[in-house]
């Protein structure tokens, strides 16, 4: 939009030197190199930490708290990170809230255009893997990354299935995975429990991936205590919301630590 | 790229601060040897990450027909890439020529595929053990931009450096004197790549957990799994 040209030729622009509708401004002062090469936020803003998942006898289960921290401000306390992507998958992302969303409305579509074209094997998870995989890797191959560290939870030919990818496209598939600081905390606590117990039974399992959580809340200074988890089995998915570790954990142990006052 | 520093505004200040690496280091180490009528291809079965292990169970090599397969390691994410389109590759051409491919030939379409990316590489080591069109077993060891050699053994991956001088001295009879290189049985191969391993997995913490060895010969491939240290 020429601000020239506004009313029709003839007419005087309605100003000069200053920004056009539409186009890029020079702001006085700055450097003219900031419009030469189209460049790309290579941070995550708005971001949400851990997730910890696991198989066990039966089925397979992922938790996260609900926090999308802004740097060290813990400002959106309400973020569900998880979400059912089809009755055989659940999709669980640390990284930036913002790629989240997209890439969530992405599969959303992806599932609805299997319904309408009559594509009836349902979604499953080790196929939702797979994509998400050359997804994330051909946006890093562009230098345009969605920040993402994504655990996939849910059943392939019937199995329960847990798989990792990571925002260059790094994929693998584990009987136990973590991301961001679950990697360093949660992961020894279940490898350890494997050892120890063999199988992991649904309640064992439940009150080990609640253990991790609690103590990623501890020890992580981006976590929160609200959570959120979800199961996977051959019956289908089952999500537990608002749930709470306030009143399971306790900060008096505060009042010992001498030095930091 | 510099820019003025305006006091608060973080979109305005030097944006170098903030990088974007597109690679990572995942580690794994592989190991293949020929022999007459047989070659023998090993990896670990650890994919790390810094100083975390992602998995003790990723296997690396790829069965590509039934007389070639190919370990891979170095950045995990252009593993699987290459991979997956290698694959392709392969299937477009058995169904083009009604046949599949060749070893000669699947090791010079790997050497190309890789050039192809020579100004954005895969960060790949890679190995491909196989049956020739003679039969004879077959080494072809990989640069991450294509670069070719065929050999009788070879290592790749985390651990070359600690594997391929024993390999160099025990089967090449390398910097020894008055000693003839052995020939290459199916026995002397599997202990030699045990022992490379075990010792690998003593000194370099990207090594460990199990390794994976395959046996291709005429007849097909047979697999056995081996424990290593978990440390």
């Amino acid at each position: 939009m020429d601000v020239g040209r506004m009313f029709g030729e003839g007419a005087p622009p309605l100003w000069s030197g200053g920004p056009t509708p539409g186009g890029l401004y020079s702001f006085p002062g700055t450097n003219n190199k900031q419009h030469e090469a189209k460049t790309h936020t290579m941070y995550p803003s708005t971001s949400g930490t851990s997730v910890v998942g696991l198989v066990y006898d039966g089925g397979v289960m992922v938790g996260a708290d609900t926090l999308g921290s802004y740097g060290s401000l813990a400002r959106f306390r309400n973020v569900e990170r998880t979400f059912k992507v089809t009755d055989k998958a659940v999709l669980t992302c640390s990284g930036d809230i913002a790629d989240y969303q997209f890439i969530r409305e992405v599969i959303e579509q992806k599932v609805r255009d299997d319904e309408i074209c009559g594509f009836t094997p349902v979604l499953n998870a080790g196929a939702l893997h797979c994509w998400l995989t050359r997804v994330l890797y051909n946006r890093r191959s562009r230098f345009d990354p969605l920040w993402l560290e994504c655990v996939v939870a849910g059943l392939k030919d019937d199995k329960p299935f847990l798989g990792y990818v990571d925002k260059i496209g790094t994929a693998f598939e584990a009987q136990e995975v973590a991301t961001g600081f679950g990697m360093h905390m949660a992961i020894p606590m279940i490898r350890e429990a494997r050892e120890k117990k063999g199988k992991l039974s649904r309640d064992e399992a439940r009150k080990l991936l609640v253990d991790c959580l609690k103590v990623l809340y501890y020890r992580d200074c981006r976590a929160h205590f609200k959570y959120q988890v979800a199961d996977v089995t051959a019956e289908g998915v089952k999500f537990e919301n608002d749930l709470d570790l306030k009143p399971e954990t306790s900060w008096s142990i505060a009042n010992f630590v001498r030095g930091y006052e | 790229m510099s820019l003025a520093v305006m006091d608060g505004a973080d979109y305005m200040r030097d944006p170098r601060k903030h990088h974007f690496h597109p690679y990572a280091d995942n580690g794994g180490t592989s190991v293949a040897i020929a022999g007459d009528d047989f070659v023998m291809i090993a990896s670990d079965t650890r994919l790390t990450r810094g100083f975390n292990i992602l998995s003790r169970d990723q296997g690396k090599v790829l069965g590509l027909t039934p007389k070639t397969m190919m370990a891979s390691s170095g950045c995990w994410a252009d593993v699987l890439t290459l991979k997956k389109v290698l694959n392709a590759r392969l299937t477009m051409y058995s169904h083009e020529h009604h046949d599949v491919m060749s070893t000669t030939a699947v090791a010079q379409l790997l050497s190309t595929m890789l050039y192809w990316r020579r100004f954005f590489p895969y960060y790949v080591s890679n190995i491909l053990a196989g049956i020739d069109e003679e039969g004879k077993g077959v080494v072809y060891h990989y640069d991450p931009v294509g670069h070719m050699e065929k050999l009788a053994f070879s290592a790749t991956g985390a651990s070359v450096a600690q594997i391929q001088p024993l390999l160099d001295n025990q089967l090449g009879a390398l910097n020894m004197k008055d000693v003839t290189p052995p020939t290459i049985t199916k026995e002397l191969a599997r202990q030699l790549i045990h022992d490379a391993f075990v010792s690998a997995a003593e000194r370099d913490i990207n090594t460990g957990d199990g390794i994976l060895i395959h046996t291709i010969t005429k007849d097909g491939t047979t697999d056995e799994k081996v424990k290593l240290r978990r440390d």
